[in-house]
């Protein structure tokens, strides 16, 4: 089971970081999706894989670690808020200049005129 | 007074300038004479002590572990650079009010001064040579503030250009200096540190730690080779001049190597260093002195002399040197500031400072005549007047002094500034208030109101005084200078006297006097012979200097940050693999501790859903819609997978988040094309589909590692697990943790989102302003529209199911204490509410039936949860300390009452508030690009049934706008 995490956070991670790499905005934001994927259930991980043990206090005797998942979970909710910033820089440029390109137009030196 | 109100005095009262600036310019100035009057006589509270001999403290902890404390002391040598500092201030304070114009703003300028006085006040209380760098860097930035008060003029925003980077630079060493020297002795306190004179001389690191100390000290007073930036800095309005440079700023330094006197002195690198800047500032500042014809760059350079001169006191390393140097500090405060102010009064009257353009003035202006004349002469020398005291005794110790074994080397070069400090001071009495009677000034000048020539004329009185009477100033400079001398040497024994017989020091100051008058009669000559001699202009050298640095920056920064984000993703990504290789290889690891547990079918499945729609998503990412559905894919296995390894709070959490996020996508894509041009060439994508390959491996191989390994540290989950029910009164651990053991994150964590709400927010608000409006206005929908904007279904059903939904809501955060839910779970499955309301049956229809505004609900929300934690304060009880109880309201079961509820409500309120503000952001911007605006839900687009073909409602918007 743990090679099944493993290898899907890092497929997530490497699926992030080619659209992150794209020229576009948008999935330059879905790259960043992704990461946040990958990154929210790598930390989820350090808790280690526990089935059946969820954090609520009752008569078992095995819990899963709590904080890890405290910690993603306002992650979760945070990266929502970036999602929403990024998406609506990427509305504002591509609304202004006309362009969703990511990258600043490449300048002339300025004494090459 | 305590210590601490004098130290926090002028910062408090620095509030209260700007406050009654509209109250007029009399009450500004009277609100900041009353705080340094207060201050002041807070100060003098503590004289008796002071005066006694005892070392007045106080003191509490701030960061114990690093050694910075608030620790504030008060000796002789602070005493007396406070009073200078305060007491100068006051007659600076009411010069100003005068001498400011109309148009100057005054609240302004003021409160800068009370920050100045406030960072000058700490720096000579401050007991921790941590705390005291704070004050010195706070006396870098208020002076800076100040010198460029007049942001108007060039030369005031370069003068405090060049001053706080020859400052800062300075502040910077000195920093790295007092770092080393609290490791040599183990402590950051001044009183341990004094104690320790061996210890640090004997220490490899003392001469690192001496250098980069007088660093500090030499840039902040002024010392060659940093002596350039104080003539500079003129460009300020003259009570700053008159406050920064006779008194407070350029003493900061001296002021520092008096205090580390005790430790420091008395190696001959010390001598060497300090008694040879002192001496070749000293003589530098006074011929160029001689030479300049702005009144004001004349007492600068002389500024820049006398500094010398003082340094070189204190390099001697004997007590009569100290001595001499801690009587001509006061001496040289009290007659510089006169000069200044009268400079500046010449300056308001006649409208120029350029002696060349004056003379004459003593009809004029009788009573600016006396005073700056008595000031001149006693900076001069000449007997009767303080100045001539402290500098015979500094001519009897240039004449014992004897440097890189030449005896006559310093008692000439001494002889011979002295020469030109009293020139200097000769021409400024003769060519400006001698002479004949002119009629070009550029103003009629006459004497000020007594507002402005008080203030300078007060402090002619010590000049006198002192000078006639040399034994008033006797015992209080001998007890500053004992404190000077600390155990390291004992005090000299001799008296001030006018007359000490035929002494060299005599016969060296008569030379200087009749020297002076020899050359101010050879003036023009010499003037002819300096304006033909090459000579660095240190302002060019300065702005070279600068100009390179900045050329360098550029020359490292553009190349990497040319604006191309794929670029710094890509150097990032290698980076982060490169370093974590590094870790990787030279780290150990430790032994599996798991064995790997067992697939099983479903699992298997989950994941090749996951890894399916990763892929599916790279390959087809050009399709944006489509990319939409396989992310919302990925998010639901991740949600899932979150379910399968008892995460019952993420998964919820989740799923919630990935409903909002792909309709916030969707409001997006609306105005973005649609489908991802092919740009990147092969190359490129190959290389960044290695980086990608690599990266993931490294990630994946970092989980599988971790995943069968024992952490590093013990965790600290169990204490949330045996104390979650105990201490918090939960038994949903995620949840106690989240709104109690680390409430303050998540109150950070509301925070943030809001703000990123309220960006949001702005962003669409400076777009509908902008000229992106009326492209929205006038955009062709690239999508055909559906016939009925409102689908009669849709509305029903979401209207009919929100009460439901809010009921769950409701049921979901109150809930969330014991069981899976709470706050942001609760806020998510809220807003989805409200959103189907939007989608369903329009943006106007919804908003109309809006009470509150997001914004409103945001700020609730984050002032609830503030004040619950702030209520934990009236119980004694660090912020945001929660407590429970359990009561029973029959009929009801017993329940539990929790304050972290209320925390947790504060969490629902600005989630619900953050991501509704952000949704209803991106859906006005739609709002207006193209739907009619309707009250009525259900409705049927009526141009679609005429026309199927057009698009629908495009111009409309458009007239009604118009």
């Amino acid at each position: 089971m743990e090679l099944l995490v493993a290898s899907a956070i890092g497929i997530l991670t490497s699926a992030g970081l080619y659209l992150v790499l794209r020229l576009r905005t948008f999935p330059v934001i879905m790259g960043i999706s992704l990461l946040t994927y990958s990154v929210n259930v790598f930390l989820f991980a350090s808790g280690r894989l526990t089935v059946g043990g969820p954090p609520i206090l009752s008569d078992a005797d095995i819990y899963t670690d709590p904080l890890p998942q405290a910690l993603v979970l306002t992650a979760i909710v945070i990266s929502f808020g970036m999602t929403a910033v990024a998406v609506m820089l990427a509305l504002g440029s591509y609304l202004g200049a006309d362009d969703d390109h990511i990258d600043d137009p490449v300048q002339e030196p300025e004494d090459a005129a | 007074m305590s210590l601490f109100l004098i130290a926090l005095l002028p910062f408090l009262g620095a509030l209260l300038p700007g406050l009654m600036n509209s109250a007029g310019r009399s009450a500004c100035a009277g609100v900041t004479f009353t705080v340094t009057a207060v201050t002041l006589i807070g100060l003098l509270t503590n004289a008796p002590a002071v005066l006694a001999g005892d070392v007045v403290t106080a003191g509490i902890d701030w960061l114990p572990a690093i050694g910075l404390n608030v620790t504030l002391m008060l000796d002789p040598l602070g005493f007396f650079f406070a009073c200078l500092i305060l007491g100068i201030g006051l007659l600076i304070i009411a010069y100003a009010r005068y001498y400011l114009a109309r148009n100057d703003n005054m609240g302004e300028f003021f409160t800068y001064l009370l920050l100045f006085q406030g960072a000058m006040v700490g720096i000579v209380l401050s007991d921790n040579i941590l705390l005291l760098l704070i004050f010195w860097e706070l006396t870098s930035l208020s002076s800076f503030l100040l010198i460029g008060y007049w942001k108007h003029l060039p030369e005031g925003r370069q003068g405090a250009r060049m001053a706080l980077t020859v400052t800062g630079m300075g502040g910077l060493a000195m920093i790295a200096g007092m770092l080393i020297l609290g490791q040599i002795v183990g402590s950051y306190d001044l009183s341990v540190i004094l104690q320790n004179r061996e210890l640090i001389q004997d220490s490899p690191l003392y001469i690192p730690a001496l250098i980069l100390i007088l660093m500090g000290c030499f840039t902040k007073s002024a010392q060659f080779p940093f002596h350039f930036w104080l003539p500079h800095a003129m460009a300020a309005p003259t009570p700053v001049s008159a406050y920064l440079h006779s008194a407070t700023m350029v003493k900061a330094g001296i002021f520092l190597m008096a205090r580390m006197w005790p430790v420091l002195s008395g190696t001959p690198e010390w001598f060497v260093i300090v008694t040879s800047a002192g001496l070749i500032t000293m003589v530098l500042g006074a011929v160029i002195a001689l030479f300049k014809h702005d009144l004001k760059a004349l007492l600068a350079f002389s500024t820049v002399s006398h500094l010398g001169l003082i340094t070189m006191l204190l390099g001697t390393g004997t007590a009569f040197g100290a001595m001499a140097a801690v009587f001509h500090i006061l001496n040289h405060a009290a007659f510089k500031a006169a000069l200044f102010m009268s400079a500046g009064i010449i300056d308001h009257e006649a409208h120029t400072r350029d002696i060349r353009h004056l003379g004459g003035l003593r009809h004029l202006m009788p009573i600016t005549f006396i005073i700056a004349t008595l000031a001149a002469l006693s900076m001069a020398g000449i007997p009767l007047l303080n100045g001539f005291l402290s500098k015979e005794m500094m001519l009897e110790e240039a004449h014992r002094t004897t440097l890189f074994g030449v005896p006559w080397l310093v008692p000439a070069l001494a002889v011979f500034g002295s020469i030109f400090s009293a020139t200097y001071c000769f021409r400024l009495i003769g060519h400006v208030f001698l002479g004949p009677k002119r009629d070009d000034y550029p103003a009629t000048p006459h004497d000020p109101g007594a507002g402005m020539w008080l203030p300078p004329a007060l402090l002619i009185i010590p000049v006198v005084v002192i000078g006639l009477a040399p034994f008033v100033a006797e015992p209080f400079v001998k007890l500053v200078t004992s404190a000077v001398l600390g155990d390291a040497a004992t005090l000299p024994d001799v008296h001030f006297k006018i007359w000490h017989g035929l002494t060299p020091a005599l016969y060296m100051s008569i030379a200087a006097v009749v020297g002076g008058l020899i050359v101010l009669a050879l003036f023009t000559p010499a003037l002819s012979l300096w304006d033909a001699a090459p000579r660095p202009e240190a302002k060019v050298i300065f702005d070279r200097v600068i100009g390179w640095s900045v050329a360098a920056a550029r020359g490292i920064i553009q190349p990497l940050h040319d604006g191309a984000f794929s670029r710094y993703g890509a150097i990032m990504a290698t980076t982060v693999l490169a370093a974590g290789l590094h870790a990787w290889v030279t780290g150990t690891a430790r032994p599996v501790a798991y064995e790997m547990t067992p697939f099983d079918t479903i699992s298997v499945a989950g994941w090749l859903m996951l890894v399916g729609a990763t892929f599916g998503l790279v390959f087809l990412h050009r399709n944006r819609l489509l990319s939409l559905i396989l992310i919302g894919i990925v998010g639901l296995m991740v949600s899932i997978g979150f379910v399968h390894f008892s995460a019952p709070d993420l998964a919820l959490t989740q799923f919630t988040v990935e409903v909002v996020t792909i309709i916030l996508m969707l409001l997006a894509l609306n105005f973005l094309p649609n489908r991802t041009p092919i740009e990147s060439s092969v190359l490129r994508r190959t290389r960044d589909g290695a980086i990608a390959i690599v990266g993931g491996l490294g990630t994946m191989a970092l989980s599988w590692h971790y995943l069968l390994r024992d952490p590093v540290a013990a965790s600290i989950s169990e204490f949330h697990l045996a104390n979650s029910y105990k201490g918090g009164g939960g038994t949903n651990v995620v949840n106690v943790i989240l709104v109690d053991f680390r409430g303050f994150d998540t109150f950070g964590e509301i925070i943030v989102l809001s703000i990123a709400a309220l960006l949001i927010y702005a962003l669409t608000e400076a777009l509908l302003a902008g000229p992106a409006r009326a492209k929205l206005l006038n955009r062709k929908p690239d999508q055909p529209r559906a016939g009925d904007i409102h689908p009669l279904m849709m509305v029903v059903l979401t209207r009919v199911t929100m009460p439901v939904v809010l009921m769950v809501g409701f049921y979901i955060f109150l809930r969330g204490h014991n069981e899976p839910g709470g706050g942001f779970i609760a806020g998510l499955v809220v807003s989805i509410a409200v959103v189907m309301q939007y989608m369903a049956s329009g943006f106007s229809w919804a908003s109309a039936r809006l009470r509150y505004p997001y914004h409103g609900v945001i700020g609730a929300g984050v002032l609830i949860a503030g004040l619950t934690g702030i209520g934990s304060w009236f119980f004694g009880k660090p912020f945001l300390t929660s407590d429970f109880t359990y009561v029973r309201i029959p009929p009801f079961e017993k329940f539990e009452l929790a304050t972290a509820t209320l925390f947790d409500l504060g969490v629902f309120l600005a989630v619900v508030g953050a991501v509704m503000l952000s949704l209803e952001s991106f859906s006005r911007l739609a709002r207006r690009a193209h739907v009619e605006e309707s009250e009525h839900a259900m409705d049927i687009d009526p141009s679609r049934e005429s026309d199927p073909s057009s698009d629908t409602g495009v111009l409309r918007p458009t007239e009604q706008e118009a």
